[in-house]
């Protein structure tokens, strides 16, 4: 049996564990500030320090997502004997043959392995966070478009049915939304059907309207993003994807749909009120004057210069929802009780605080954070795209 | 105040070879460089040049307030014989307000949205005078009163947005004269305005000089403004002065070739598109990192000597028999200054053709609700009354007015962005007056196009010049591929004479001279008959205009275009119009050819308006006729004629009429349309505005 | 203004049924009906058994025509059994149902029962809300001075190193939810392993074993700041940096506005140019920032009430939605739609009130 490691020991353990991750930063770094004059608004992060911090520790965690399994040091689930609520460094009780022989981090009420769990966690976490961001600015953008552009009583319903949900409070809507109780009932299915057909909309109107003037070229984007999207449509939101391809678990749909269901009222707010203001510029006149389509006006005139303030959100947005599994993980809605999610952790840990704060302490960080780090990162983009 | 004695006669400004820096991550960008220049009590002096020549610059550094990244590198400024660039910031503050004021570009903006004016005015005498509160209000009551504002009581109690352009701006000016400073700095002070509106502040502002014994620097890009207003004037070009004097000196006997070119490439009376045409600048502003060895402005310039103007830095030089003139000109003394402009191309008068436009009785009204918070009666806003006219082929049509004159919706309602309510539009013995833009077949379209006013907003910033014009191309079926649409792109380009690489920038690295062009382009892209262009280039430099108003121009030859120029600014249209139509509160006032309108008899209207244009030209003389008040409101028009309010004609009309009847319209002889009241023998008795001195 | 105000008064309303019918439908659902049968009577009931004991508690029928009655407006529904006992929304058991009223719903103050405190829910949510009452005002107090004075302070010297220094403070508390910052707080102050409790007991400074209790319990009788510090700064603390955010964007906004320079340049000393030209400009839009954070204050107070077992308002709905009470819920619901709806309509007036440019259009 190894001695209980010193905090400085682990330390040394931990960022030896990361090691992939550390050298994934160090190439990304290294090629983006390489080429930074040439990648545009991604490549300016790299002018401003908070901006790189924050897109350092995002990528901090999105490579510990990606190489969670090398980084791992115990099965996330495996429950040690012994090792139950023990302090961080402790060596395991009774190593099995070729285990590693701490508990880097110590263990939790089940006696498992902390690290493990949070670096899983983060899997977690990114699975979901940037999908359903992606998502709901789909949807945000599909229907704050035409409210902002056209007006008028389209844009007095819309808005008023995204009032609706931002006057919920958020939790009180997860308790209604997020139960096993609902998934009986096909709700979360009929959200999903609601709520991932816009992607394919979007898709679909934004070539559209682009090629028209050339239909060969039309037809073929049009065609590919119709065959994919449906497809994916079709496994996602029924899971009846024919090929077996796509489909997703009933419990994680339930936690996606809900989740793209809070964001999108806040990007339709935004994107409506930035499209109100650039509609009145010239060159959505001259486009109008030259008899383009509304729906080319919006997509390919307005959305592109509203891009700036659009990625900053995309960033808080990230954030926002990472936030926001947390919370569904901390009141153990929509997962499953050995789910290494940080919130969840944070739940089980918090009950022992007093004693063992560790379990919730560790998760607690690695959430802050991230979170953090997408501010962060959203902080730099705007300053840098207000330089313009 | 003044703890230290200072001698009236010495001056009250001195600028010392004044240099000034901005300071970015990436360098230190000069903008301003060894700049002097001095103003005397009682003085005015006009600071001239075009965006970007540092002039804003040197007013800012007078106040000491350029910011985080400003700095004064050199020289010095001083105020009454005291250094400003080495006071503290409480000795500044001393000074700031009360010895030195200024008066800025934007009204609206430059006054706190949630104060009252008489808290923003007393404020003033309060900080520097230590005047109790009562005794500054009663104060303030005074000065808004002195700077005629109507109803001084209402407005101290006022919020600025209460108010109309024209009157925040005396509030600005009012707030400057509360402490009675010794200099006033005016910062084109009217560029915001009406023309109309304008000359009234004109007026006020030299009225104001005069009375208090002010000493002004007066910044501005309206060369016919410093005349109008100023004793002397600086000209500056690339953050350098080039020549200075007494106004009509350097008017009239300029000594710099920046100065002579300028004058060239404005129009002033007696410029003509065929005949006389303008000279423009060739080349670009130099960017203030690649400004060039020697004399700044030698490569724009046509007496430029290789070896000699770009061999070192070029310092002031007096100018022999000039009282106090100066030239940054090594050659100033060699240049024969009397020698015409090498008259570039005359052209001949393009041949009018058929009809291709016809507007009968066209009208446009809105209707708006009453209060920002919905609800309320309807109002009824006639932007467009009655339009009647035709234009063709080849010719070019102005549109005359003033803001809220109803020129822009016209515009939209000709485009098909918004439908007529009731009359007719005639596009080629097509009807289109009910017809929206999604209506319109592709033909109609690129037949009919529009080039649009702020070259800023004019081309989408996230799509490269070629992406965008090849667009219009696509919409308007040109061409089967996109190699054809890629040439036809190459050659639109060639057209409005910018290079073709430019195909790939994007729109935020050209000037606005070039995105104008690009605009330009694209509208003619389908092979437009018919063009709108909204006050193509008021948003332009002096020096840009001439070049794109002379491509407009050209094009329209070429292709024999129909051109509605729709504009404020009566010089260029005088310039460069066939027939004007000047507008006002939705109503067309007066219509004629370009002479018959520039010529009595006149709707009181274009008189008003044609003697508030300032002209850069000492032999001009102006009637001098200053309108009351501002523009009424468009959801509010007075009763009967719309101009009535305004018009100093209005008792020569018997028995009220003005206020009771829209008067009807009446045409003179030549097809010279008049809307007015006014008998035949007051209008026979009008004299011309405009009289140029005999040489 | 008058119409304005009623028409946000309008607005409102029709919010407020179309969000109170959204949640009367959402937890009246076929499968929490079920649940409820099988937790108030038998837990091995069938599918028939179910649908009859639904039917005989008045759980049956169109969910309108439900949604109608617990609002109040349709009469309650009765049912005569077989027996000839007469039993119905509105009859209490064991009074005569002739003097039962007909209507019984929220508008006549009727909230039904809760099944998980055994007590009428009014009495729940009188208690309940009395409790996160004084949680609120005390986080009000906290938290509306300090972050506004941080948004200020950073905001009019864009870029100093006061600036720098306060807005990393901010946006660290922004991107620390209650559930992280809580877990912290209390790690750090009131465990007796971990953070500085232990060092201060080592030292004597302490009598018991944590400088701050890790529950808040007790000031459900009896505030004192040792048990009221740790919630109230879990709530603040987020609310303090997204606060702030907005103040320092507005102020920053604001001292870059002409009007400014106007003041500067008429030799105002930049204390009284903070203080008389920006501050009123620059706290419009926080304003409403500050309203608007409602909805988030109650996740706030929920997810402090459940780490730190304080029994206010969001203690109850989370044991009210955990154990499928579905009036206490439902009350729970309908109060957090009020004053999330309340706030909105405060905010919108407020700004038109605190801003010239629209108050005197």
């Amino acid at each position: 049996m190894e001695d209980a490691l010193s905090w400085g020991g682990i330390l040394v353990r931990i960022a030896a564990q990361l090691l992939p991750v550390w050298i994934a930063l160090i190439v990304t770094f290294a090629l983006s500030m390489q080429f930074r004059r040439r990648l545009g608004l991604y490549g300016r992060i790299f002018d401003s320090p908070v901006g790189m911090i924050g897109f350092g520790l995002v990528m901090f965690w999105v490579f510990t997502a990606i190489f969670a399994d090398w980084i791992i040091t115990h099965d996330p689930l495996a429950q040690l004997s012994g090792m139950k609520n023990i302090l961080p460094g402790s060596p395991l009780k009774a190593p099995a043959e070729g285990a590693y022989p701490w508990y880097l981090l110590g263990g939790d009420h089940l006696a498992r392995d902390v690290f493990s769990r949070m670096v899983m966690g983060a899997r977690e976490v990114l699975k979901i966070a940037p999908a359903a961001t992606v998502v709901a600015f789909m949807v945000g953008i599909t229907l704050g478009l035409p409210a902002g552009y056209l007006g008028g009583k389209l844009d007095t319903t819309i808005s008023f049915l995204s009032n609706l949900v931002l006057a919920f409070p958020v939790i009180l809507l997860f308790y209604l939304l997020v139960t096993p109780e609902i998934r009986v009932t096909g709700i979360p299915t009929v959200l999903a059907a609601i709520l991932f057909i816009f992607p394919v909309v979007f898709l679909t109107i934004l070539f559209n309207s682009r090629f028209f003037t050339t239909p060969a070229k039309r037809n073929l984007y049009v065609g590919i993003v119709l065959v994919i999207g449906l497809w994916a449509y079709s496994g996602l939101a029924f899971n009846a994807d024919p090929l077996g391809v796509w489909s997703m678990d009933p419990n994680m749909l339930n936690v996606f749909v809900s989740v793209v269901f809070v964001n999108s009222p806040g990007v339709f707010r935004i994107v409506r009120g930035m499209v109100m203001d650039i509609k009145t510029r010239d060159y959505v006149a001259a486009g109008q004057t030259r008899g383009e389509g509304p729906w080319y006006i919006m997509l390919w005139e307005i959305l592109p210069n509203a891009r700036g303030p659009l990625i900053v959100d995309f960033c808080l947005r990230i954030g926002y929802t990472t936030i926001l599994l947390g919370t569904l993980g901390f009141f153990g809605l929509g997962v499953t009780p050995e789910s290494p999610d940080w919130g969840s952790t944070i739940n089980y840990g918090r009950r022992l605080l007093a004693i063992a704060p560790h379990p919730a302490v560790v998760p607690a960080f690695a959430l802050m954070s991230l979170v953090l780090g997408l501010n962060l990162l959203a902080d730099g983009l705007r300053e840098e795209s207000m330089k313009d | 105040m003044t703890d230290t004695p200072w001698d009236p006669s010495k001056p009250i400004l001195e600028i010392d070879n004044l240099s000034i820096s901005f300071f970015t991550r990436l360098r230190e960008i000069p903008a301003v460089m060894d700049f002097s220049c001095t103003v005397m009590a009682g003085e005015a002096m006009g600071l001239v040049g075009e965006s970007g020549c540092g002039k804003s610059t040197v007013a800012l550094a007078v106040m000491r307030d350029l910011g985080k990244n400003g700095r004064i590198t050199g020289g010095s400024i001083k105020f009454k014989g005291r250094d400003l660039t080495h006071m503290t910031e409480e000795e500044l503050r001393h000074i700031r307000g009360s010895e030195i004021a200024m008066i800025y570009q934007e009204p609206m903006a430059s006054l706190n949205p949630a104060m009252k004016i008489g808290a923003q005015l007393a404020e003033v005498p309060m900080i520097h005078q230590g005047m109790s509160k009562d005794a500054a209000w009663k104060l303030a009551r005074q000065i808004v009163a002195d700077v005629r504002l109507p109803d001084p009581d209402r407005i101290i109690n006022a919020y600025p947005h209460q108010l109309s352009g024209g009157q925040q701006q005396r509030i600005v000016i009012a707030m400057a004269l509360m402490s009675k400073p010794a200099l006033l700095i005016l910062d084109e002070p009217t560029t915001a305005l009406d023309v109309t509106v304008e000359a009234g502040i004109v007026d006020l502002v030299k009225d104001l000089g005069r009375k208090y014994g002010t000493s002004m620097l007066f910044i501005s890009h309206n060369l016919g403004l410093v005349l109008d207003v100023c004793d002397r004037l600086c000209v500056m070009y690339s953050g350098e002065a080039v020549e200075t004097g007494n106004v009509g000196e350097v008017f009239d006997k300029m000594r710099h070739p920046y100065t002579q070119a300028l004058f060239r490439s404005i129009p002033l009376p007696g410029a003509d598109k065929n005949s006389r045409p303008l000279v423009a600048i060739p080349g670009n502003f130099p960017l203030p990192h690649e400004r060039p060895q020697g004399c700044n402005f030698g490569p724009r310039c046509s007496y430029f000597v290789e070896g000699r103007c770009n061999a070192q830095d070029i310092p002031m030089f007096d100018v022999p028999d000039g009282h106090r003139h100066e030239s940054r000109c090594l050659r100033f003394a060699e240049i024969d200054w009397s020698t015409p402009p090498a008259v570039a191309k005359t052209t001949e008068k393009t041949e009018i053709g058929r009809v291709v436009l016809k507007l009968d009785d066209l009208k446009k009204y809105y209707s708006v609700g009453s209060s920002a918070f919905g609800g309320g009666t309807k109002k009824v806003v006639k932007a467009n009354e009655t339009l009647t006219f035709e234009a063709r082929e080849g010719e070019t049509l102005a549109i005359v007015g003033e803001s809220g004159c109803g020129k822009s919706t016209f515009a939209k309602v000709l485009m098909g962005l918004e439908t007529a309510t009731s009359g007719q539009i005639m596009l080629f013995d097509e009807n289109v007056q009910s017809t929206p833009i999604q209506m319109r077949d592709t033909g109609t379209i690129s037949k009919l196009q529009m080039v649009f006013q702020n070259p800023f907003d004019t081309l989408n910033p996230s799509m490269t010049v070629g992406r965008q014009i090849i667009r219009a191309l696509e919409i308007f079926d040109y061409g089967n591929s996109d190699e054809e649409r890629h040439a036809r792109m190459l050659e639109l380009l060639d057209l409005v004479k910018l290079p073709r690489a430019f195909a790939d920038r994007m729109p935020r690295q050209l000037s606005g001279g070039q995105k104008q062009r690009v605009g330009i382009a694209r509208a003619f892209a389908g092979g437009a008959k018919v063009v709108v262009a909204d006050e193509p280039v008021s948003a332009l430099d002096v020096s840009v205009q001439a070049a794109v108003t002379d491509l407009l121009m050209d094009i329209q030859r070429k292709n024999k275009t129909t051109l509605l120029f729709i504009s404020h600014d009566l010089s260029i249209v005088r310039y460069l119009s066939d027939r004007v139509m000047v507008m006002y509160l939705g109503h067309v006032v007066e219509m004629g050819t370009t002479d018959q309108v520039f010529s009595p008899p006149y709707h009181p209207y274009t008189e008003a308006l044609l003697s508030a244009v300032p002209i850069a030209d000492t032999r001009v003389q102006k009637q001098r006729i200053v309108l009351e008040g501002d523009i009424p409101s468009a959801v509010n028009p007075p009763p009967g004629c719309p101009f009535q309010t305004r018009c100093r004609w209005k008792s020569r009309v018997a028995g009220g009429l003005c206020e009771k009847e829209v008067p009807p319209v009446r045409t003179l002889d030549g097809g010279h349309q008049i809307k007015c009241h006014l008998p035949d023998e007051v209008l026979a008795s009008m004299e011309p505005v405009i009289k140029i001195a005999a040489e | 203004m008058l119409l304005f105000v009623l028409r946000r008064i309008g607005v409102m309303i029709l919010t407020a049924f179309a969000l109170t019918f959204i949640v009367f439908y959402m937890t009246n659902l076929p499968p929490n009906l079920e649940k409820l049968a099988k937790s108030e009577a038998s837990v091995r009931m069938d599918d028939a058994a179910v649908a009859s004991w639904l039917e005989r508690n008045g759980h049956s029928g169109p969910v309108l025509g439900r949604y109608a009655q617990w609002l109040g407006v349709a009469p309650g529904w009765t049912l005569t059994a077989e027996d000839g006992t007469v039993t119905g929304r509105c009859i209490t058991r064991g009074t005569d149902p002739a003097t039962a009223p007909r209507f019984c719903g929220i508008l006549q103050g009727n909230w039904g029962y809760s099944t998980v405190f055994k007590a009428t829910v009014a009495d729940v949510l009188a208690r309940s809300l009395g409790a996160t009452g004084w949680l609120m005002v005390w986080v009000m107090i906290v938290m509306v001075p300090s972050s506004l004075l941080l948004g200020v302070l950073s905001g009019m010297r864009e870029g100093s190193r006061t600036d720098r220094v306060l807005s990393t403070f901010a946006i660290t508390t922004t991107a620390t939810p209650e559930y992280v910052s809580g877990v912290i707080l209390i790690a750090l102050l009131a465990s007796a392993t971990a953070g500085i409790s232990p060092i201060l007991a080592d030292w004597g400074w302490i009598s018991g074993k944590t400088l701050f209790p890790g529950t808040a319990t007790a000031a459900m009788d009896d505030i004192t700041f040792w048990n009221f510090f740790l919630p109230v700064m879990t709530i603040a603390l987020y609310g303090i940096g997204y606060i702030a955010r907005m103040t320092r964007a507005s102020m920053t906004e604001v001292m870059t506005q002409q009007y400014i320079r106007t003041a500067r340049l008429k030799g105002v000393a930049f204390r009284q140019v903070v203080m008389r030209h920006a501050l009123r400009n620059a706290l419009i839009a926080p304003f409403t920032v500050i309203m608007l954070q409602f909805p988030w204050l109650l996740n706030g107070v929920v997810i402090v009430e459940t780490l730190f077992n304080y029994k206010g308002f969001g203690w109850t709905l989370v044991q009210a939605a955990g154990n499928n009470d579905i009036d206490t819920l439902l009350a729970c619901s309908v109060v957090a739609v009020f004053v999330v709806l309340v706030t909105q309509l405060i905010s919108d007036i407020g700004y038109v009130f605190l801003n010239p440019r629209i108050r005197l259009a």
